[in-house]
C-alpha cells in the first residue's frame, strides 16, 4: 500500500463526510420552516389560523353537539388576568357562535398583552374557524381597566366523528415591548 | 494454531524494528507537553480513556448527592433549586462526558490495531478533538460556580424551561455542548478515514471485528446527529439572547419544535451509546466461549438496521404531548420493531455460548452481565414503547430504571468488559482477577439494588426529578439509595485494579493474551509498543476474517 494512495483516498473520504455533514446541517435549517408548514396545514401542533377565516359552508349538523372548553393561562410577567365568561359551551358543528372574555389589567401600569390560542386535540385545530378574535392583534390596557372581548367561531361540518369535545386554550403573555413602552409614554 | 504463532513472531520481529524507527524520529517534548502534543493514537486512546473515568467519577458523585437527598423522604441536605442542577449535571456528564468518550478512547486504541493501521488517518484531529473535551466540560462545570446557578432544566433541556425560565449561565452550557459536539463530528470523521483507507491489504468490509464495524456505524450516526443537536442550542442561544421565538409560543414559536428537534437527535444518540457496546461484547463472547461468533453478517446488517431505524422513533419521548392517533401509532410499532434487530443480536450471543467452552474471566463476566441486564432494559423499553402504558410510565421513575438499565449495566459495563479484556494489551499485565471478580460481583448487587426497586416506584406513579416523595415511596428509595452507594464506591476497585496493572504488578501478558482470542491486535506483543504496524500485517480473509466459515 503506497501512503500516497492512502492520502488521497483520505482527502476524498473526508470531503464525502464533511459533504454529509453540511447537508445534515442544511437539513436542520430545512426543518423549522418545514415544521411550521406542515402544521399550518395539518394544524398537527394545535395552533390556529392568525386572521379572520370565512364561514366554513355546509349545513348546521343539528344531531350532532360538540363541548367547547375554554382554559385560559397568564404567562409570567404580565399583571393580567383573562377569563371565559363562560367555561364550557356546547356548539352544532356548522354553528356560527360567540364565546366572550374578559381581560383585566391588575397592575398599576398600561400594559399591552397578547393571548396565543391552541386546541387540543390538535385533529381539530384546522376545524376550528376564527370569523373574529382578539387573538389577531396584541390588545392594550391601562392600569386597572377591563375589557370584554368576544370569540366569534365556527366549528366546521367536516370535524372528523371522535372528536366530541375540543378545548381551546388561550395563554396571555406580555405583548412587543416597544409598543408599550410607546403607549406607556403617550398617558404619561 | 502452529501458523499463528510463527505469525506472531513475526509481527513481534517487524514492530520491534518499527519501534526502532519510531525512536529515531520522535525527538517530540517529554514529560506532560508530551501528551499535550502527542498524535499517537494509543496516547490520545488513553486521554479520552482517563478523562472519561474521571468523569466518571465527577458524574458518579453527583448522583450520589441525588441519592443522599433521596435516601429519606423530606428535604434534608440540599435545596430544590441545586437537587436540579445534579440531575441536569449528571445526565449531561455521564452521556457526553463518560459515556461517548469512553468509546471513543476503545476506538483510537483498538480500530487501528484491529484493522493493521499504523495509526489514524488523521493525527492531529485526533488529538485536537480530545482537548477540546477538557475545555468543554470545563466550562460546563464552572457554571455551577456562576450567579444563579448551572444547567438546572433536565438532560434534555427542554425549552422553554432552559430559555425562558433559564439561568443566565446557559449560554455557557450551550457553548460546552457545542464544543463537545464539535469534538464528537471531527472524531467521527477520523474514525471513518481510518476505517475506509487504513486497512490492511486483503481486508475487506466483511472481514473487520464486529468493534470495528459497529463503530464505523456509529460515526456515521454521529455525523448524522451532532449537526441537529448544534442547531437545536444555536436556536436556544439566539431565543435567550437575540429574541428570536424558536420556541417561544408568545413570539409565535413552538416548545413542542424543540422536543421534536432534541429527540431526532436524541434516539439515534441513544445508539451511539450502544452500537460499540454491542461490538465490544462480539469479541469477548466468542472469545471465552472458545467459538467463532454466531451469525456475524446478521451481526453487521442487525447493526445497521438499527442504526436506521433510530431516526423513525423519536416521537416515542412525546406521546403526551399530543399528537395525533396515527402518529402514535406509527411512532409506537416503528420502536417495537427495533425489538427484531436488537433480538438477533441477542439470540446470535447466546447461540454462540451454546456448547462452547466457556470460562468466567473478569472481561467475560461483565459480558455475560451486559448480556443480562441490558435485555431487561430492552424488555421495560418495549414496555415504554406501548402509547397506553406510556401514558402511566411517563415521567416516572420506571424510565429512570430503564434508560440506566440500557446505559450502567448496559454501556458501561461493556467499557468496563473492554477495559478487563484489553488491560493486558494496553498495560502488558492482566487486570487482577480477584479484585476484577469483587468489582464485578458488587457492581452487579449495587446497580440491581439501586435501579431495580426503581421499577416499583415508578409503576407506583413516583414522578422523576423531584427532591421529596409521597411516604409509601420512602423504602424503595432507600434501598435505591444503598445500592447506589454500593455500586459508587466498588467502581474504586476498578482504579486499584488499573493503576495495579499500569504499575506491572500482576500476571504478565504475552501477545496472544486470551487463548480464545481473535484479531490483529493480539499479534502484536503486550504491552503494544506505541508505533504498531508501520507495515502494514499480512492477512488472509480464509483464515483470519471473523466472517470465515
Ligand atoms: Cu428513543
Amino acid at each position: 500500500m503506497s501512503t500516497t494512495h492512502a492520502r488521497a483516498g483520505v482527502r476524498r473520504t473526508v470531503i464525502r463526510t464533511l459533504c454529509v455533514l453540511v447537508g445534515m446541517v442544511g437539513f436542520t435549517l430545512a426543518l423549522i420552516p418545514l415544521y411550521d408548514v406542515f402544521c399550518e396545514i395539518t394544524g398537527l401542533n394545535g395552533k390556529t389560523a392568525n386572521s379572520a377565516q370565512v364561514v366554513s359552508a355546509g349545513e348546521v349538523d343539528e344531531s350532532r353537539e360538540v363541548r367547547v372548553q375554554l382554559v385560559t393561562r397568564t404567562g409570567t410577567g404580565l399583571s393580567w388576568q383573562l377569563q371565559a365568561l363562560d367555561p364550557v359551551i356546547t356548539v352544532h358543528p356548522g354553528e356560527i357562535s360567540q364565546a366572550m372574555f374578559r381581560f383585566s389589567n391588575r397592575g398599576d401600569i398600561t400594559s399591552s398583552g397578547k393571548a396565543v390560542p391552541s386546541i387540543t386535540p390538535s385533529a381539530g385545530a384546522e376545524h376550528f374557524r376564527k370569523m373574529e378574535c382578539f387573538c389577531f392583534q396584541q390588545q392594550s390596557l391601562m392600569a386597572g381597566e377591563t375589557l370584554e372581548l368576544p370569540l366569534v367561531f365556527q366549528i366546521a361540518p367536516d370535524l372528523p366523528e371522535h372528536i366530541e369535545t375540543l378545548t381551546l386554550a388561550y395563554s396571555l403573555y406580555p405583548g412587543d415591548e416597544d409598543e408599550t413602552v410607546a403607549l406607556g409614554g403617550a398617558y404619561d | 494454531m502452529a501458523s499463528d504463532t510463527s505469525q506472531a513472531t513475526v509481527q513481534v520481529s517487524t514492530s520491534a524494528v518499527a519501534q526502532g524507527d519510531g525512536a529515531h524520529d520522535s525527538h517530540g517534548p517529554t514529560g506532560i507537553l508530551r501528551w499535550v502534543v502527542t498524535t499517537n493514537h494509543k496516547e490520545i486512546g488513553s486521554l479520552y480513556l482517563l478523562f472519561s473515568l474521571a468523569m466518571l467519577f465527577v458524574g458518579g458523585s453527583m448522583a450520589l448527592v441525588i441519592r443522599t437527598e433521596l435516601f429519606q423522604p423530606g428535604l434534608q441536605f440540599i435545596q430544590p433549586e441545586f437537587f436540579n442542577q445534579m440531575t441536569t449535571m449528571h445526565g449531561l456528564i455521564m452521556v457526553f462526558g463518560a459515556i461517548m468518550p469512553a468509546f471513543v478512547g476503545l476506538a483510537n486504541w483498538m480500530i487501528p490495531m484491529q484493522i493493521g493501521a499504523p495509526d489514524m488517518a488523521l493525527p492531529r484531529l485526533n488529538n485536537f478533538s480530545f482537548w477540546l473535551l477538557p475545555v468543554a466540560f470545563g466550562i460546563l462545570l464552572s457554571t455551577l460556580f456562576m450567579e444563579g446557578g448551572g444547567p438546572n432544566f433536565g438532560w434534555t433541556f427542554y425549552a422553554p424551561l432552559s430559555t425562558t425560565y433559564a439561568p443566565p449561565s446557559t449560554s455557557f452550557f450551550i457553548m460546552s455542548i457545542h464544543l463537545a459536539g464539535i469534538s464528537s463530528i471531527l472524531g467521527a470523521i477520523n474514525i471513518i478515514a481510518t476505517i475506509f483507507n487504513l486497512r490492511t491489504p486483503g481486508m475487506r468490509l466483511m472481514d473487520m471485528s464486529l468493534f470495528v464495524w459497529t463503530w464505523l456505524i456509529t460515526a456515521f450516526l454521529l455525523i448524522a446527529v451532532m449537526p441537529v443537536l448544534a442547531g437545536v442550542v444555536t436556536m436556544m442561544l439566539m431565543d435567550i439572547n437575540f429574541g428570536t421565538s424558536f420556541f417561544n409560543a408568545a413570539g409565535g414559536g413552538d416548545p413542542v419544535l424543540f422536543q421534536h428537534l432534541f429527540w431526532f437527535f436524541g434516539h439515534p444518540e441513544v445508539y451511539i451509546m450502544i452500537l460499540p457496546a454491542f461490538g465490544i461484547v462480539s469479541l469477548i463472547v466468542p472469545t471465552f466461549a472458545r467459538k467463532r461468533l454466531f451469525g456475524y453478517a446478521s451481526m453487521v446488517y442487525a447493526t445497521a438496521a438499527i442504526a436506521l431505524l433510530s431516526f423513525l422513533v423519536w416521537a416515542h419521548h412525546m406521546f403526551t404531548v399530543g399528537i395525533p392517533l396515527v402518529g402514535e401509532l406509527f411512532f409506537m410499532y416503528s420502536t417495537m420493531l427495533i425489538a427484531v434487530p436488537t433480538g438477533v443480536k441477542i439470540f446470535n450471543w447466546i447461540a454462540t455460548l451454546f456448547r462452547g467452552s466457556i470460562s468466567f474471566e473478569v472481561p467475560m463476566l461483565f459480558a455475560l452481565g451486559f448480556i443480562v441486564m441490558f435485555t431487561i432494559g430492552g424488555l421495560s423499553g418495549v414496555m415504554l414503547a406501548i402509547v397506553p402504558a406510556d401514558f402511566q410510565y411517563h415521567d416516572t421513575y420506571f424510565v429512570v430504571a430503564h434508560f440506566h438499565y440500557v446505559l450502567v449495566p448496559g454501556a458501561l459495563f461493556a467499557i468496563m468488559a473492554a477495559a478487563y479484556y484489553w488491560m493486558p494489551k494496553w498495560t502488558g499485565y492482566y487486570a487482577s482477577e480477584t479484585l476484577g471478580k469483587w468489582h464485578f460481583w458488587l457492581s452487579v448487587i449495587g446497580v440491581n439494588l439501586t435501579f431495580f426497586p426503581m421499577h416499583f416506584s415508578g409503576l407506583a406513579g413516583m414522578p422523576r426529578r423531584i427532591p421529596d416523595y409521597a411516604l409509601q415511596f420512602a423504602d424503595f428509595n432507600m434501598l435505591s439509595s444503598i445500592g447506589g452507594f454500593l455500586f459508587g464506591f466498588s467502581q474504586l476497585i476498578f482504579v486499584w485494579v488499573l493503576i495495579k496493572a499500569i504499575r506491572g504488578s500482576g500476571e504478565k501478558a504475552h501477545a496472544h493474551a486470551w487463548e480464545g482470542a481473535d484479531g490483529l491486535e493480539w499479534t502484536v506483543p503486550s504491552p503494544a509498543p506505541l508505533h504498531t504496524f508501520d507495515t502494514p500485517p499480512p492477512f488472509d480473509p480464509l483464515t483470519e476474517s471473523p466472517s470465515r466459515h
